[in-house]
């Protein structure tokens, strides 16, 4: 349990309240990550947090704070590099009471996570001429593929879809595609489309149930992961994983740390929350994690207790105790 | 001979940077000969042969100065033939109404997509696309007005990529500091001539610092020249979330080519369809006009149930630039009343055509019949689209 900064430890506090309340066979061992120098003279984070990480396997993240000119790189850049973390994972599902233009939403975009456009090459040739490299491989393209299948059947979804552009960026999104065509081979139960990048976004505004699965590169995962989010209400609602190698799954809420209210009680764990049942599914307590989520969705949609973002003016600590009552009559 | 001559000298001297935009330009509109305008038309693949001649019957209804001149590009050939001919028409002609070439995968990796080897031969920097809610269609979002300008030859779309080591790809994206300025002044300045208050760059300058964040500074330095207009700027991923939920709160956009790709489509999306909303790119000395999401919709093409609308608010465009602007305010508003009054299930080109015919006393009719679901736009998107 890594709490984070601003609204983390809060949220965080609030999780662990429900899991204790639904009585999940979890024992939490927080962590903080802020970076460290290491030997070398390169940044790491703390070789306690990344052993209790080793030998976990499992963790769950709040928001983390990324201070200008502290002298490192981002802590979420660092988590990603240290433990491979290759499979951004966020499944969209519209919630009832919380009323966004768009219903019936029910989707899991699935992002390559180490490479693409975000390998931070870039360099000026010459003044006033600046090239930025997106980086394609065989080995990643074929491990998110494979990510996406086993996802899609563990799950029991119908169909995978490849986003991509391979129209404009022929030999690049072209290894992508041919990867995930090759790993649908061994998948055939389950149906593969492709479909090009901007016709995914101009249906997904029109209609996003057409949807089940998507694959993709980096850059077009983070725009498409957000597009969704924004369908279904925010990223104050919105879980998210991140699957690394080694069987190592950091799940965590892809909000900011809301310094503004900070300490206040007044933030929204529900992020937290739902990215703490994927975790629970991920590591199949799926009774444990189908109650907390009936319970999350049952005070959503009764809409008695609601924090301010959703439009209430419950109090998080309220919001929690609503849950947990709830959590423990469906014991 | 030598009126004409003249024209043609007086149209050198007299170059207007915007060509078109610019409220009232003294140069004169290319290709004018004896009063009638020739214009390059290109079908392009899928839908585009049918939805052009749908423009080409109302404009015969309505008597539009302009001639065609068809240009065939066959896309499954590997030669540039069949594209040198069309550019050298565009050049000779000086505008283009085009719909959809596809790019197909089988062909080498050298073979370019065409749409984008014609934007960057004939440098047509600036995509504008200008989204807004039409009377008439149900969409979950209200009072749209949003200006894309997007800029349309460099990014992500130079095609410059290799195979560095078997399985390892690269793909370049190329930000140059005085392609980001043309964009971006083209931006202002649009934005100056429409009475729009706030223009927002779009960008991911957080991840791609020197990229983006050259674009970003770009923008700036023009934005100080123009003090009368709001100045912001919007990670893509922010943007997008935003346009989902409140798309009311933006007025122009400027973006980098992929960005706008991906804006622009959401954009339409929100309207009501790919079939609803026209596109143009300006270059300086030439501007070609097609939808604005660049669908071939092979999968309804022949079956007589693409909407007309965007390409025919395409040709409005073409005719507003060419200093038609009766002509363009005629069909334009046959066009919108067209689609207020026929609400539900069909919109004939034939009652298009009826409407065009009202306001300009002609009286031929012909029965071109098309029918699309009560849902604007609703048969287009759910088939592969390619370009």
């Amino acid at each position: 349990m890594i709490p984070g900064d601003g609204i983390g430890p809060e949220i965080s506090a609030a999780v662990m309240k429900i899991f204790e309340a639904a009585k999940a066979p979890i024992t939490w061992e927080e962590r903080n990550v802020t970076a460290i120098k290491g030997p070398g003279g390169r940044w790491m984070i703390p070789p306690d947090a990344k052993e209790s990480m080793d030998r976990s396997k499992i963790g769950l993240k709040g928001p983390l704070k990324t201070p200008i000119a502290a002298g490192h790189p981002s802590m979420n850049l660092l988590l990603r590099k240290t433990f491979d973390l290759y499979a951004n994972v966020r499944p969209c599902v519209s919630i009832e009471g919380y009323k966004t233009p768009y219903t019936d939403v029910d989707l899991v975009t699935i992002r390559e996570n180490t490479e693409g456009e975000y390998s931070g090459i870039e360099h000026m040739i010459v003044d006033g001429v600046v090239q930025s490299i997106k980086l394609i491989t065989e080995n990643a393209s074929r491990r998110i593929a494979e990510y996406a299948f086993e996802y899609a059947r563990n799950n029991k979804r119908m169909s995978v879809t490849a986003v991509h552009k391979a129209n404009i960026m022929r030999m690049s999104d072209g290894l992508f595609l041919r990867k995930c065509r090759e790993v649908a081979e061994n998948y055939k139960d389950i149906k593969f489309t492709e479909m090009y990048l901007d016709t995914v976004c101009l249906n997904m505004v029109q209609d996003p149930t057409q949807f089940d699965v998507l694959v993709m590169p980096n850059l077009y995962g983070d725009i498409l992961s957000d597009l969704c989010a924004g369908l279904i209400g925010g990223l104050g609602v919105t879980p998210s994983g991140n699957i690394g190698a080694n069987g190592v799954a950091i799940f965590e809420s892809v909000h900011g740390t809301a310094p503004d209210i900070a300490g206040m009680d007044l933030a929204n764990p529900t992020a937290l929350l739902l990215s703490a049942v994927m975790m629970l599914r991920h590591m199949g307590l799926h009774d444990h994690a189908d109650k907390i989520q009936t319970a999350c969705f049952d005070t959503i949609r009764d809409k008695k207790v609601l924090t301010k973002d959703l439009g209430g003016s419950a109090k998080c600590s309220e919001f929690t105790a609503e849950i947990c009552r709830r959590v423990q009559d469906l014991s | 001979m030598a009126a004409h001559s003249a024209v043609l000298s007086a149209s050198k001297i007299m170059n207007p940077f915007w060509v078109g935009r610019l409220g009232n330009t003294a140069k004169p509109p290319p290709a004018k000969y004896g009063g009638r305008h020739t214009v390059t038309l290109i079908p392009g693949d899928g839908i585009g042969p049918e939805l052009l001649n749908h423009v080409r019957e109302v404009f015969r209804f309505a008597c539009v100065p302009v001639d065609f001149e068809m240009v065939n590009v066959n896309s499954a050939l590997e030669t540039d033939d069949d594209m040198n001919n069309a550019i050298t028409a565009i050049r000779r002609n000086g505008v283009a109404l085009k719909g959809n070439i596809e790019t197909k995968h089988t062909l080498p990796a050298s073979v370019k997509s065409r749409n984008n080897v014609l934007r960057t031969s004939l440098d047509l920097y600036a995509n504008v696309m200008h989204c807004q809610s039409l009377p008439g269609v149900q969409t979950r979002h209200k009072n749209i007005d949003i200006m894309i300008i997007r800029e349309n030859t460099e990014g992500e779309y130079s095609s410059l990529e290799h195979e560095s080591v078997s399985g390892v790809v690269e793909s370049l994206k190329i930000i140059t500091r005085n392609n980001s300025i043309r964009i971006a002044d083209y931006a202002f300045k649009l934005a100056r001539e429409r009475g729009r208050r706030r223009v927002t760059a779009v960008h991911k300058a957080n991840i791609m610092k020197l990229a983006d964040g050259l674009f970003l500074q770009c923008c700036r330095e023009v934005a100080s020249g123009y003090p009368d207009i709001t100045f912001d700027s919007m990670i893509v991923d922010n943007t997008t979330m935003q346009l989902v939920s409140k798309p009311q709160q933006f007025d122009v956009m400027v973006m980098p080519n992929l960005y706008g790709n991906v804006v622009s489509n959401v954009c339409a999306g929100l309207v009501g369809g790919p079939g609803l909303v026209p596109g143009a790119n300006y270059g300086r000395d030439y501007a070609v006009f097609e939808t604005a999401t660049r669908n071939t919709g092979k999968s309804i093409a022949e079956k007589n149930i693409a909407n007309p609308t965007a390409m025919l608010l395409a040709s409005c465009l073409m005719l507003d630039h060419l200093n038609l602007n009766d002509y363009a305010s005629l069909i334009r508003n046959a066009v919108l009343t067209t689609m207020n009054e026929t609400r539900v299930t069909q919109l004939c080109a034939e009652q298009c055509c009826c409407e065009v015919a009202r306001g300009n006393l002609c009286c031929n009719l012909t029965r071109i019949h098309i029918s699309f679901p009560a849902k604007l736009g609703n048969e287009m998107r759910v088939h592969t689209i390619h370009f």
